[in-house]
């Protein structure tokens, strides 16, 4: 097997996600691995600093440009990205299992005849092919599987992976002009949601539940949220209650998610809760209910009534800030 | 217009999942099964579709007998015909996809929902693979949808915000929470989906790319330290994510 390795690099506003160089760094060290070689693809119209991904491990990356490709157009980045990979006889393809990789990965796999693993967490080779790891149930368990196909596509999940740290390597960027790109399905505008930060892609995240007692009270959670450098989460049951966005949703019908730290706060810990944070390095629980199932999985836990601790928090780190 | 739901019959969201004596399959004893969170979305979706456009709409399922409770569900809230697509063993999402395109294909439907994954294998990927299967156009993670003609415009939920994504018929649709809020079956429609004949036939043949090797759970993680029980312990809790946990 040639195995030839291709790295989808994704753009938001001509910025290069953070779990692209995930991808980048992973690719290249198995391509290493399994001597291989590894390039990398992107779209889009004009990119920032595109070369500088060469310090994470590949030395080419093919960019197809196009003033119409700005926004993602699920149509065109499936025909140009297939196109190139089966050209090129590419045989693993890697995309951050964002929700970009997450709707492109799918189509192009059927494009190229490849086998999907989708929302890789680890990945290991068995001398000759890779094994990769993923959370099934909302991550009550876990697969290792191998794919039988000759062409093999893995998402990985954006913040697991370290991009390690960047050498002062550059890549070749090869600019192809994308023309007449297929814009059948295409993004034609983007609203950003007033939070700043998403829970996916966040390294510290503080959640509210039904301790909160209600929508008017997460202002602290916010606050704590805001000094942390933090997203703010929440738990199913104040999410279908209506007082908060969907998007905050954590868990097995939510997002699942793996924060340095988390904070949980009034969050009694439902399994389908505990499932899509329990991979939290850290976790912090404040809690009135001695016997919640979340001191179980927490570092340390606060036993004690929300509405004075959490404040206090936030004095107590306004100090050190 | 012919209008398919594709729904999936899946472990409830608050089972406990254990490991089976195989090392590959979860085992399913006093595990309940339900619809697919996320498909309920997408039956709603496909009678609020059928309610304005007109047309038929039929729910497709993939699996064993056990499956026909979910189709039943699908039907009790108005969906007019049901297919059971049989399959004992393991598919992967590509050839669960195959089988749903094929059937997709069979029934003539240019409109076709699913949810945005099923909260079994969590894959998020058998709409898009459908789609693509099928050449329509797609739309996944949707939280809205509105039909104009042929034209299609959704919201997609991403990372911190949501895309407005523009496309035309034929077209797949999976649904995200915040698409709609699903009805629930009346008495009527329990009664009338009990009569419903569920058409069974057998699930298109296709070779899986991606096999499970093993399954396992999650390393336990160990209960830590209650600090204390007021906001005394706060500098203590901040000092131990300082120092010990070096997280702030």
């Amino acid at each position: 097997m040639a195995n030839k390795f291709l790295v989808f690099i994704e753009q938001r506003s001509g910025i290069v996600k953070k779990s692209s160089l995930e991808a980048v760094k992973v690719a290249a060290d198995f391509s290493a691995r399994l001597s291989g070689n590894v390039e990398a693809v992107t779209i889009g119209n004009e990119i920032e600093g595109l070369d500088k991904i060469g310090a994470y491990g590949v030395s080419k990356v093919t960019f197809f440009k196009n003033s119409e490709l700005v926004n993602y157009s699920p149509s065109a980045y499936t025909e140009l990205i297939s196109k190139f990979a089966i050209e090129n006889g590419f045989d693993h393809l890697f995309f951050g299992a964002t929700s970009m990789g997450k709707d492109l990965a799918p189509y192009v796999s059927v494009k190229v005849d490849a086998g999907l693993a989708m929302d890789c967490v680890m990945l290991n080779t068995n001398g000759s092919e890779i094994i990769a790891t993923r959370p099934i149930y909302g991550g009550k368990a876990l697969i290792d599987v191998k794919i039988k196909s000759p062409i093999k596509i893995f998402a990985l999940r954006p913040n697991v992976f370290n991009p390690g740290i960047p050498s002062d390597n550059k890549a070749e960027v090869i600019v192809i002009n994308a023309d007449n790109p297929n814009l059948s399905v295409r993004v034609t505008d983007i609203k950003k949601a007033e939070a700043k930060l998403d829970v996916s892609e966040a390294d510290v995240i503080v959640s509210g539940g039904r301790g909160m007692k209600g929508p008017e009270h997460f202002h602290l959670v916010e606050e704590l949220a805001q000094i942390l450098g933090a997203a703010s989460g929440a738990s199913r049951a104040v999410v279908d209650a209506g007082w908060r966005p969907h998007g905050e949703q954590i868990g097995q019908t939510g997002k699942t998610v793996s924060p340095t730290l988390y904070v949980a706060l009034g969050i009694s810990g439902a399994i389908q809760h505990l499932a899509g944070m329990r991979s939290s390095k850290y976790i912090v629980a404040v809690n009135k209910d001695k016997d919640a199932p979340i001191f179980q999985i927490a570092d340390y836990g606060i036993v004690g009534d929300l509405f004075e601790v959490v404040p206090a928090m936030i004095e107590e780190i306004k100090k050190i800030k | 217009m012919k209008i398919a739901v594709c729904v999936s019959h899946v472990p409830d969201t608050a089972a406990k999942i254990n490991i089976g004596n195989d090392g590959i399959n979860i085992d399913q004893s006093g595990v309940t099964f339900v619809v697919n969170p996320y498909d309920e979305f997408a039956v709603e979706e496909a009678l609020k579709s059928k309610e304005k456009f007109g047309g038929e709409t039929v729910a497709i399922s993939l699996g064993s007998d056990a499956n026909k409770e979910s189709l039943r569900k699908a039907l009790a809230m108005g969906i007019d015909n049901a297919v059971l697509l049989k399959e004992n063993g393991y598919r992967d999402s590509l050839s669960v996809a195959k089988a749903l395109a094929d059937e997709i294909k069979v029934q003539g439907a240019e409109l076709v929902f699913l949810g945005k994954q099923s909260v079994d294998f969590d894959n998020s990927v058998v709409g898009q693979l459908v789609s693509e299967l099928l050449g329509y156009n797609c739309v996944s993670v949707a939280v809205s949808f509105t039909l104009d003609g042929n034209k299609i415009i959704c919201e997609r939920e991403i990372e911190g915000g949501k895309e407005i994504v523009e496309t035309n018929l034929p077209a797949v649709i999976t649904c995200q929470k915040g698409l709609n809020d699903p009805r629930y079956a009346s008495l009527k429609g329990i009664m009338a989906a009990k009569k419903k004949e569920i058409v069974e036939k057998a699930a298109f043949a296709a070779d899986n790319y991606v096999e499970v090797i093993s399954m396992k759970k999650p390393a336990s993680k160990q209960a830590g330290k209650i600090i204390g029980t007021d906001s005394s312990a706060v500098p203590e809790l901040v000092r131990l994510l300082r120092e010990e946990a070096k997280v702030i």
